[in-house]
């Protein structure tokens, strides 16, 4: 109940928009207010100034003051180490269900003053700490367990820093749009599904690697392995060697034929046969309900069918 | 936060500076024992070897418990709660567990500091103050930043404290101050040393072993002769045979002065020393505080001297003083008790029946001090039964309380009312603040007798043994090798400077810093200018003043948030590709500096050998870390001699 009071005040107080591109942290994104160390500490000094005054003791007086003042000014120090942090969020490699999925924000301090002991969290308290020195630049990842499949969301996170005596929590709320695709997570090992042959209307060669078939250009995602290394010493580019696979052995992972098991199994066990295939290097197509991947065999058909299992039934966006 | 060992350390050593102070008055075992615990802390966190038991502990706070009630026979007032405060502290040092275990530390090591303000309130105190204070800050911000190394955490507790000191001074000068105790308190609220109301021998010559300041007098005009001197303080009646005591005055007549000439003002900082009596010079005449002036002309306070106070006086140095004093009054001053130094009494019995009047017995009194070899000494032998006896014909060695005794027992005898006045006589001159400084050594008991028309008349015995002492002080009356108090013996012209300057000093402190309460407070302000010296005043300007400076401080904090970087290597780039976005060939975001020059070489060929020049030196100048000066400059001509 209380809680769910919490979570309406939280959303009616602070701004619920998602981010794109950079955010700078400026006043009117950084919240401040005293902890409860910080209540405790000013009770101290309540106490402390009781005595004081009842003892007139003047050194006491000058001894609560000097505590109060620095006390007082830890609220700016603590807005500082916030102020003008910039934040762009990063790219999000894809995981397997039950994996833990890398958050990453990439923070950098334009100023040039030391930041020190921000704390990154989310709403269920997945954490991280880190110090950002001047005109520095770092990446900051956030480790959320991916639990299932689908999009994973970030979430709205909050940074947040008690520097420099813990009397003061300033933060601010980040909530960039940036997702995690959550691969459903790989059935325990099962033998693949025996090959079929395709009937000759399709194309002559299909992408594979058994014999090399020639030079294409690079593109992000392409193995090291396949980069041709001595056309790149020859001035000649960034090159991928191709390789093909003669046709007729691709391998149909079709829905369909699976036997009779909950969704979430069959997506899990055609999972791992994606792998499977992938690892063989085996020309694979699959079949799902909602249409079908022509055979292939390349990274980015690989990430094509396990972007189709993580979505499956679900609203692409 | 973690507890690692320097953080454990940073505790150690908060703890330790916070109690240090407090060494000099805890029982011994108690110091001990935290010296002891401290260090077995310090060895466990060292050696890595895990806290003792929560049982053992436990035990040893119960047994540190009971030994406080043993030693103090009670477990509660100040003295007991601050032994208490210090011994638990330094025990839940052994049981820290989490981090919030640390912050009540220090916490709890801030208010220890406090405390030590009971027992001292000086220079030294306000200055080690600074230092721990900046210790805890350390150790407080350690728990903030983890694994920063000691020195940029030494100069974040710097800033913050150095931060606070112009924000606290105008907190100090402008918040409302209230003259205290809100509550009552024990008497041991106060650190009390000096005169007491009550002499027997020993009293005085342990107050000159001190010399903590008992007092400071400023004149207003001409200042009276060194010898009369005379600052009364308790006035004494009653003797028992050893104790002098005040006892309890049988008139309620207010005193009087007759025929007073010789006025002579000043003014006068009393020291805290917990008993009511305030010290004038002999006979006062005005105050400027509602004293209560006794019958004996003993100044009462209405309430024990908690606190330094300051007072305004007017004493008249020649008068006849309660010539009409009431005869019970009188028989008060004749009183002996029964049977005791038969010898002294029979003495002065037979210097009456030989003198014609009073005054001559007193000469008599006097001259017999001055030629039967007495001898003025701070270690007398101890005295027996009858002391005064003892005093005067076996031992004849003495300080001013025997000598004014003694002196006030053979006029009793001799039929002639006598008392004993204390109080503190002498001083000594501070020519930079222009004061006298009355210290515990200059503590002195004297004689009054009561003679026909003329009244109280001072008769100092000590004069007639050692002149010496009124004239010039104790050190010139007891020679050097006697061990007095280190300020008591004259030093080099150098240290004598010294001395002066640094109480100058003091006194400063005492008045400005430790005697800024409401009254000083409401002067002050009225000279900076303050009209209305009221509370709703003194919060407004105490408002208006935070904000102007916590607005400088962020003005000056915020402003190296940003910092443009100046980077010539770009600055020289984007210059070529603004000449040949000029052209025509503007550069697309997302492309590099090769890819660009590779570009711009397919549309202009003419361009594209310096081109790539230039774009090869920016890349290695920019990636490559080539960062000498050279490349810069060749690459900086190149950029130059780049025309379309």
């Amino acid at each position: 109940m209380l809680a769910a009071l919490k979570q309406q005040f939280r959303n009616w107080a602070f701004r619920r928009t998602v981010e794109t591109g950079t955010v700078v942290l400026n006043q009117r994104r950084i919240y401040i207010l005293p902890t409860r160390q910080g209540f405790a500490f000013a009770f101290t000094l309540l106490l402390m100034l009781l005595g004081d005054i009842n003892y007139n003791l003047s050194l006491g007086y000058v001894l609560t003051f000097l505590l109060t003042t620095t006390a007082g000014m830890t609220m700016l120090h603590a807005f500082r180490n916030m102020a003008q942090l910039e934040i762009h969020a990063g790219y999000v490699e894809s995981v397997f269900a039950g994996e833990q999925a890398k958050f990453v924000f990439h923070f950098n301090n334009p100023g040039s003053l030391d930041r020190y002991q921000i704390h990154l969290q989310d709403d269920e308290e997945h954490h991280t700490v880190f110090d950002l020195p001047a005109q520095r630049s770092t990446p900051v990842e956030l480790t959320i367990p991916a639990r299932q499949r689908g999009w994973l969301d970030s979430g709205r996170l909050t940074l947040y820093t008690r520097f420099p005596l813990g009397l003061f929590h300033a933060w601010s709320y980040l909530h960039f749009e940036v997702k995690c695709l959550v691969y459903p997570k790989p059935a325990a090992p099962q033998p693949l599904p025996a090959t079929s042959v395709q009937d000759g209307t399709g194309k002559t060669t299909a992408a594979g690697d058994e014999d090399f078939s020639g030079l294409r250009n690079y593109t992000a995602g392409d193995a090291m392995p396949r980069i041709a290394w001595k056309a790149f010493a020859r001035e000649q580019g960034l090159q991928v060697k191709q390789f093909s696979a003669p046709q007729g052995r691709s391998l149909w992972l079709d829905w369909s034929q699976l036997p009779n098991i909950a969704q979430e199994r069959k997506l899990e066990l055609l999972t791992r046969w994606v792998l499977d295939a992938d690892a063989q290097g085996m020309l694979y197509g699959m079949r799902l309900p909602g249409g079908e991947v022509p055979p292939g065999h390349n990274p980015t058909h690989r990430a094509e069918c396990l972007r189709r299992l993580a979505l499956f039934g679900m609203d692409e966006s | 936060m973690k507890l690692t060992a320097p953080l454990l350390y940073g505790l150690i050593a908060c703890i330790l500076m916070v109690s240090a102070p407090h060494a000099a008055h805890l029982p011994l075992w108690v110091s001990v024992l935290c010296v002891a615990l401290l260090a077995w802390r310090f060895y466990l966190t060292y050696s890595g070897r895990p806290l003792p038991s929560r049982w053992l502990l436990l035990g040893v706070t119960v047994a540190c418990v009971l030994a406080i009630a043993i030693t103090f026979h009670t477990l509660f007032g100040r003295e007991v709660g601050v032994t208490l405060l210090i011994l638990l502290v330094t025990l839940k040092l052994l049981e820290l567990r989490t981090a919030r275990d640390a912050t009540v530390l220090i916490y709890l090591s801030s208010f220890i500091i406090i405390t030590n303000f009971f027992y001292s309130q000086s220079i030294p105190t306000a200055l080690f103050m600074l230092l721990t204070l900046l210790v805890i800050m350390a150790t407080w911000v350690h728990m903030q930043t983890g694994n920063l190394t000691f020195k940029p955490r030494l100069r974040i507790a710097v800033i913050l404290l150095l931060q606070a000191i112009p924000l606290s001074l105008v907190i100090f000068v402008l918040f409302p101050r209230v003259q205290g105790p809100l509550w009552g308190m024990p008497q041991d609220a106060y650190a009390s040393s000096g005169l007491s109301d009550t002499m027997a021998p020993g009293t005085m010559s342990n107050l000159s072993l001190s010399d903590a300041v008992a007092f400071r007098a400023t004149f207003d005009g001409k200042v009276p002769e060194r010898q009369q001197l005379y600052w009364r303080g308790p006035v004494l009646w009653d003797f028992d045979g050893t104790t002098w005591k005040r006892g309890r005055n049988i008139t309620t007549q207010r005193p009087s002065l007759a025929d007073a000439t010789t006025p002579v003002g000043y003014a006068v900082t009393l020291e805290p020393h917990n008993k009511p009596w305030l010290f004038v010079l002999d006979m006062p005449s005005k105050l400027s505080i509602p004293a209560f002036v006794a019958p004996d002309f003993q100044v009462l306070n209405d309430k024990p001297v908690n606190a330094r106070i300051r007072y305004t006086a007017t004493s008249l140095l020649d008068y006849r003083a309660n010539a009409d004093e009431p005869p019970q009054q009188l028989q008060r001053a004749l009183a002996l008790p029964q049977g005791l130094n038969p010898r002294s009494r029979q003495l002065a019995a037979e210097w009456r029946r030989q003198a014609d009047s009073p005054e001559t017995v007193i000469r008599t009194a006097l001259a017999h001090f001055n030629q039967q070899e007495f001898e003025y000494t701070l270690e007398p032998p101890l005295l027996g039964f009858n002391s005064v006896d003892d005093f005067m014909f076996t031992t004849k060695q003495g300080f001013c309380e025997h000598y004014a005794g003694s002196f006030v027992v053979l006029m009793r005898a001799a039929g002639i009312p006598a008392r004993v006045v204390t109080g503190y006589q002498g001083g000594e001159y501070n020519d930079l603040g222009g004061y006298y400084v009355l210290r515990q050594y200059d503590a002195h008991a004297w004689a009054e007798v009561w003679l026909q028309n003329r009244g109280w008349v001072r008769i100092d015995p000590t004069a007639a043994i050692s002149p010496e002492r009124i004239q010039s002080g104790l050190n010139a009356a007891l020679g050097d090798n006697v061990i007095l108090p280190f300020f008591a013996r004259t030093q080099s012209p150098f240290l004598l400077k010294l001395r002066v300057n640094l109480d100058a000093l003091t006194n400063q402190w005492n008045q400005w810093v430790l005697g800024y309460d409401t009254e000083r407070q409401f002067a002050f302000l009225t000279r900076l200018g303050m009209e209305d010296v009221s509370w709703k005043n003194m919060a407004l300007n105490l408002l208006a003043w935070i904000a102007l400076l916590v607005g400088i401080f962020t003005l000056i904090m915020l402003r190296r948030l940003v910092v443009r970087r100046k980077d010539a290597v770009q600055a020289a780039w984007l210059k070529v590709c603004r000449k040949l976005e000029k052209a025509g060939l503007p550069r697309a975001p997302h492309e590099g500096a090769m890819d660009y020059a590779a570009r711009i070489a397919t549309a202009r060929p003419d361009l594209a050998e310096d081109l790539h020049d230039i774009a090869a030196r920016y890349a290695a100048l920019r990636y490559g870390g080539e960062a000498e000066m050279e490349g810069m400059a060749a690459f900086k001509d190149a950029v130059r001699a780049f025309k379309l």
